[in-house]
């Protein structure tokens, strides 16, 4: 039955709009796709993918715990993405032990920590929906919830915007004209545990960190203009949300998975293509037509 | 443009101290300078030239002793714009997204307003220090896009556009062309003649004798410092560098 609407590009598109939960499902994840992509030029080009991982995996028990109590799970998720980071920081000045060890060391420990209060609090929290996301079933306080958060994030992101590439990019000069350098950094911190919360309901814990470093390593590929990477960042990001969902749709498939890989290929496409730091070089291959 | 009524010191630094997690990076080291002259900073890897650096411009906190620049803190300094830090070329991402004119324009950011909008004169101020290293053609390259030698001008360019009387320099003569390296001498000589204060660091004992009024010796502390004529003598070389010989340093003619 399913395959007969194929048929049509027409359909394949719009059935789906008339569920009010697809609905819901495409426009919320656009957003947070959008401000993931804002986020990941910045991830990728500081090189905190690994800190991106460590972050987002460490939000784990505060959302439990904020479920729990019944906070709001952005709050219990901040405290503890940035707490974990802390304790990264801590762990690493005070030991011998090599800072990628501390951050997987970490991670892992407070991710475990979140999966063990999962099972002892037996409230109605849906451990599968935490790991692997649910798009389609977001409940109507949360979409509340996520629109708040990502339009904060995106607010901060647009305001601080140069001074945060400044800060990727040479540091030291932002601190000699004193740019204070230790507000930039938590900030970055601040939108990353922020972005993993809206994240995760896309896509789930487990593959939010693909959502804040895949976009920004596919524009990376693609342009020499910071403004440009954050634009094609923000667009692969929602464009492969959009993929992911009707994907998943028609074919029942788990839809965080989907959403991750559709962003996997458009960065494999980039990888093989881009017109300059693709392997192909796409504008070569032109060139040899003309 | 500038009002020079302390006592006339541009920089000075009074045995400062810096040590990273307990291990000790530089100590007891002493720097004064005055407006329009250059300084050499001579001594091997990990003798703590950059932590020197760092510590001027505040990027490191020293656990001990006192900066002045301009007779006031180095907090202040950052806030008036007054030291700009030309990096290594290695000290930087070369493949990072960003054009000449963006990069130059990072020197107006610390008299911008909070959103960073260029005015008027900044553009002008950027304009101008472009051509002034005679990169006026490369607008809008990538950085990736430079020769070793292009990139350090684009960084010099930062640092004029930023209108900083104290310019600190990494290594500005390794790995840049001839073309750059007569550029930068020349522009040395100007900023001598605006007033500005120059400390450079170098590997290149030749460009010692050829610009530097000054020379400081370190080796986690300050070996000797003075007029280069006289404490830039083959004995205060050899403890500066561990005992290698300066024959090896300048080579069989010296």
């Amino acid at each position: 039955m399913e395959l007969c609407s194929f048929l049509t590009l027409d359909s394949f598109i719009t059935d789906p709009l008339t569920h009010d939960f697809m609905r819901k499902a495409l426009l919320m994840s656009s957003l947070v796709a959008a401000v993931c992509g804002f986020l990941s030029s910045y991830l990728t080009l500081k090189g905190w993918a690994l800190m991106g991982d460590a972050v987002s995996h460490s939000v784990m028990p505060g959302v439990v715990v904020a479920y729990a109590l019944g906070l709001p799970f952005s709050l219990g998720a901040f405290i503890f993405g940035v707490g974990s980071v802390a304790l990264i920081g801590f762990i690493k000045q005070k030991s011998r032990v090599k800072e990628d060890t501390v951050i997987g060391l970490v991670f892992t420990g407070f991710f475990a920590l979140g999966i063990v209060l999962v099972s002892k609090i037996k409230s109605n929290i849906d451990l599968h929906s935490i790991l692997f996301g649910s798009p389609l079933g977001i409940s109507l306080s949360d979409v509340k919830q996520t629109i708040l958060i990502s339009l904060l994030v995106v607010i901060l992101l647009s305001i601080f915007r140069k001074d945060l590439m400044l800060y990727c990019f040479d540091p030291r000069h932002a601190k000699t004209v004193g740019i204070n350098v230790f507000f930039l950094h938590y900030l970055l911190l601040t939108c990353l545990s922020l972005a993993a919360v809206v994240g995760l309901q896309s896509v789930g814990i487990i593959l939010v960190v693909a959502m804040l470093i895949t976009p920004g390593a596919t524009a990376y590929l693609l342009t020499d203009k910071f403004d440009n990477m954050t634009v094609i960042s923000v667009l692969s990001a929602i464009i492969s949300s959009l993929i992911g969902i009707y994907v998943s749709f028609w074919f029942d498939l788990e839809t965080g998975g989907s959403i991750v890989l559709a962003q996997t290929f458009i960065f494999l496409f980039a990888f093989l293509f881009a017109p300059r730091y693709g392997i192909f070089k796409l504008k070569k291959l032109f060139a040899g037509y003309k | 443009m500038e009002t020079i009524n302390y006592q006339n010191f541009r920089i000075e630094a009074e045995n400062i101290c810096v040590d990273y997690n307990g291990k000790v990076a530089l100590y007891d080291a002493n720097l004064r300078l005055k407006p329009g002259q250059i300084c050499g900073l001579v001594g091997m890897n990990g003798a703590g030239k950059t932590t020197f650096f760092n510590a001027l411009t505040g990027f490191v906190n020293i656990s001990k002793g006192k900066i002045r620049i301009n007779g006031e803190s180095v907090r202040s300094a950052q806030k008036d714009q007054t030291i700009a830090y030309v990096p290594q070329n290695e000290g930087i991402d070369s493949q990072f997204p960003i054009s000449v004119w963006d990069v130059v324009m990072m020197g107006r950011y610390g008299s911008m307003n909070i959103f960073r909008c260029p005015r008027e004169s900044d553009v002008q101020a950027v304009k101008h220090a472009i051509e002034r290293v005679d990169l006026t053609d490369h607008l809008s390259t990538p950085i990736g896009n430079l020769s070793g030698g292009q990139r350090k001008r684009t960084f010099l360019a930062r640092a004029i556009a930023q209108r900083a009387s104290i310019l600190l320099l990494d290594e500005p003569f390794s790995g840049v062309d001839i073309r750059t390296e007569k550029l930068i001498s020349e522009l040395f000589i100007q900023f001598k003649n605006e007033g500005k204060t120059i400390l450079l660091s170098t590997h290149d004992m030749i460009h010692v004798r050829e610009f530097c009024d000054l020379v400081l010796l370190i080796n986690k502390t300050v070996v000797a410092y003075g007029e280069t004529s006289e404490v830039f003598t083959p004995e205060n070389i050899t403890t500066t560098f561990g005992g290698i010989s300066p024959d090896f340093l300048f080579g069989p003619e010296s």
